[in-house]
């Protein structure tokens, strides 16, 4: 049964167990076949409150009639959340337009070291109208839990060089704050942009 | 490409051996508050060397990384050591190594130039020192574009 193979494959990904999946095709069952992993219908992290870097409680339902594409990372990471941030730029700008119908939302892993302040600078230097979302450790969990995002502190030399281990999945809600893709971050921001533009217009 | 061959120093006893090519070394700047941050570059060497360890003035902490992505999760570590082998270039860029700069002691703006020092083992236990500049780009600096 469709729905059986759909459930085993979302349970797979949900430990972020996907390895030796190639990250492209869509659920037998979805009419449209995006670039990304379609997973209309798993009712994932279906609303969370965090908070902005002014402080405002934000939720995911106050984004509907916007497509909202939502991932998990931290400042200090060097290398993979950059680069997304930096792919989620580049799809602003691939959708011209479109552009004002997408909100990205960053949400922070590490807000012991993540202030407002360096997470509202940090993503204001890849576009002005990305968000970033920070909760208490205990907040993170549960909203990340409800992605079925992983992270893990990996203790450094000092108290404040630890690192974080985290999943690298991007989530796009439609228009009606319906989960519909999981979004591998080896996409190229070309293909992104193809199913964000589909969420857009349909 | 832009090169900037930064070939050794340690005056005294410079063992042709040990030289090791930095080519276009940089680091991607930070906002304030901000304590870490990553350094790229890539390495090439004439002979089999091994690079032990990175100092820099601007980091309290500095450990040469290793991501990986396993299943879809990002796994950042440190390692003890880079083999740069004879003849070949290792990369250190994003999705790879990088120079990991922790417990930064301050911003690291866009076109600052940071010094940062890699000891170098040569086979025969040799250690010598190679000072590397490299130039701050852009918070959302593309870590592939050259």
């Amino acid at each position: 049964m469709r729905t059986d193979r759909r459930s085993a494959l979302l349970s797979l990904l949900g430990l972020a167990a996907a390895a030796g999946c190639d990250g492209r095709g869509s659920i037998a069952g979805s009419k449209h076949k995006f670039n990304a992993i379609d997973v209309s219908g798993g009712g994932w992290g279906s609303d969370f409150r965090l908070r902005d870097p002014d402080g405002r409680v934000r939720t995911l339902a106050e984004f509907f009639g916007k497509v909202v594409v939502v991932f998990f990372g931290f400042t200090q990471c060097p290398d993979i959340c950059p680069t997304t941030l930096l792919r989620y730029k580049n799809v602003m700008r691939q959708l011209g337009g479109d552009s004002d119908r997408l909100q990205v939302l960053f949400i922070t892993i590490d807000p012991e070291r993540d202030t407002a302040l360096v997470l509202k600078e940090y993503v204001a230097n890849f576009d002005a109208s990305f968000i970033a979302l920070r909760g208490s450790p205990e907040e993170t969990a549960v909203v990340a839990r409800a992605f079925r995002a992983s992270y893990e502190k990996v203790e450094g030399q000092t108290p404040t060089s630890y690192t974080m281990n985290h999943s690298t999945f991007a989530y796009a809600f439609d228009k009606g704050g319906h989960a519909r893709l999981l979004i591998p971050h080896n996409l190229e921001a070309a293909q992104v942009t193809e199913d964000l533009r589909y969420l857009i217009q349909t | 490409m832009r090169t900037t061959l930064a070939s050794i120093l340690l005056a005294a006893s410079i063992p042709v051996f040990a030289q090791l090519g930095v080519v276009d070394p940089w680091v991607r700047a930070t906002v304030p508050g901000q304590g870490a941050t990553g350094a790229f570059m890539q390495l090439r060497s004439k002979q089999d060397v091994r690079v032990v360890a990175a100092r820099s003035a601007v980091a309290g902490v500095v450990e040469l990384h290793e991501m990986k992505m396993e299943g879809g999760v990002m796994k950042m570590k440190p390692i003890k050591e880079l083999a740069v082998p004879g003849g070949a270039a290792v990369d250190l860029k994003p999705g790879g190594y990088h120079v990991m700069l922790m417990d930064l002691k301050k911003q690291v703006k866009e076109g600052d130039e940071i010094p940062i020092t890699l000891v170098v083992e040569a086979a025969d236990g040799k250690r010598t020192e190679v000072a590397v500049t490299a130039r701050a780009r852009p918070v959302a600096a593309d870590g592939h574009a050259h």
